[in-house]
């Protein structure tokens, strides 16, 4: 499942996309470690499997959470989808 | 007292043809969301009553409330349940559910129940969120995405324009389209600066119905674009109070080139429907209340 966690408003499309079905084969769970904002948590799911998620109290502030990993210029790898040994995250922003 | 505007039909229903003691399974689902409360009682896997009401003052009087509801006249008692899910934004606050499941996976299991298996696609315009959700043949959810930043594009946005322009809430979709030409849609996606600009239109001698297709319009496009974000597969069906507003749901219709399927049921209640279904699977599963149960096919 395509998971797209976030919001738009009058700015813009803030929305992180998570493919849960890939969390379920994943060990690591390094998204969890690597994001410094704490935007992720592992929970069980509607399937009872084991999926990334992004945190309810977060979900409406992801624009200005991760703006930090998001520099106007020169903007590096973001920690959570390099450390995503799956591919799952894809950010629309 | 002045005349709420913004107040839909609350009631219940029950199935008087049929007689729960005949079946087997007695599943129930309940849905609290932050403006309106369902509940579901299925027999065998088939709805047999229901309630849909406004939510109240907190999330556990809510569920009480709406259940005692859909239970009234019925002969039903809570110890005759084998299984309830609760789901919406209360769902965690349902003090009789044997289960949490989220809305989006029961709003999808509900809209496959009620349009069929077709439908690939739900958009739930809601009280307070809009949720747009790709599911498959089964209702499992492949693909979601929610709004709930704001009350715009919501069942709440629309209560606070009934209210504004003194017309039932009922009446607001056909009002909306009785205009000659199709005005510009109001510009501000927030409802507070919407009512404004609203409220600025009426002053400057729009009509009430022009002021209402502004509005819906906006609307319209608003959850367009939600919709666009997750990509439009067909076949396409609304649930929530807003698919009931035809102002809204024939300029979608317009903007996305489809018709939406027509609904076998209140729309409002898909959530809470979709709960009493997953229920029901569960106690097919063995995970019911009385674990002796026979399972229920179909
Ligand atoms: S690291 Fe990637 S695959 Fe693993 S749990 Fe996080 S999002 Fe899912
Ligand atoms: S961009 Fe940074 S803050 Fe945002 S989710 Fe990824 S790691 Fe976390």
């Amino acid at each position: 499942m395509k998971a797209n966690y976030g919001y738009m408003d009058g700015s813009g499309d803030y929305f992180i996309t998570i493919d849960t079905d890939k969390c379920v084969e994943c060990e690591t769970r390094a998204c969890v470690a690597a994001c410094p904002a704490n935007l992720f948590v592992i929970e069980e799911d509607d399937w009872d499997d084991l999926v990334a998620l992004i945190a309810q109290d977060k979900r409406k502030s992801v624009k200005y959470d991760c703006a930090p990993c998001k520099p106007v210029t020169d903007r590096p790898p973001l920690p959570c989808m390099a450390e995503c040994p799956f591919d799952a995250i894809e950010h629309s922003w | 007292m002045a005349k709420e505007y913004w107040r839909w039909k609350e009631y219940n229903w029950r199935d008087e043809k049929r007689d729960w003691r005949d079946g087997k399974v007695i599943t129930g689902g309940v849905d609290v969301g932050s403006v309106s409360s369902q509940a579901v009682i299925m027999v065998d896997g088939e709805i047999y009553a229901f309630s849909n009401m406004r939510t109240g003052s907190n999330s556990p009087d809510s569920a009480v409330n709406a259940m005692n509801w859909a239970l009234e006249e019925t002969g039903i008692s809570m110890d005759d349940f084998d299984f309830i899910v609760g789901t919406g934004y209360g769902r965690v606050n349902v003090p009789y559910a044997d289960k949490a499941i989220t809305e989006i996976a029961c709003h999808a299991r509900g809209g496959n129940y009620m349009y069929g298996p077709t439908v690939r696609t739900i958009l739930d315009m809601g009280g307070q969120d809009c949720k747009a959700i790709l599911c498959d043949e089964r209702g499992k959810v492949t693909n979601f995405l929610m709004n709930d930043k704001c009350a715009a594009g919501t069942g709440r946005g629309m209560e606070v324009f009934a209210d504004l322009l003194n017309v039932s809430i009922e009446e607001v979709g056909d009002l909306s389209l009785d205009v000659e030409e199709e005005p510009p849609p109001v510009s501000s996606t927030c409802v507070v600066f919407a009512k404004s600009e609203a409220s600025q239109l009426l002053r400057d001698g729009w009509s009430r119905s022009r002021v209402l297709a502004a509005y819906c319009s906006a609307m319209a496009h608003r959850v367009f674009s939600l919709l666009e974000r997750v990509g439009v597969q067909k076949d396409f069906a609304i649930t929530g109070g807003i698919a009931k507003n035809t102002g809204v749901v024939s300029r979608l219709e317009k903007e996305l080139g489809l018709t939406a399927l027509q609904p076998r049921h209140d729309t409002q209640i898909a959530g809470a429907l979709g709960a009493a279904l997953f229920a029901t699977t569960l106690v097919e599963k063995g995970k019911g209340r009385k674990k002796s149960q026979t399972a229920v096919t179909g």
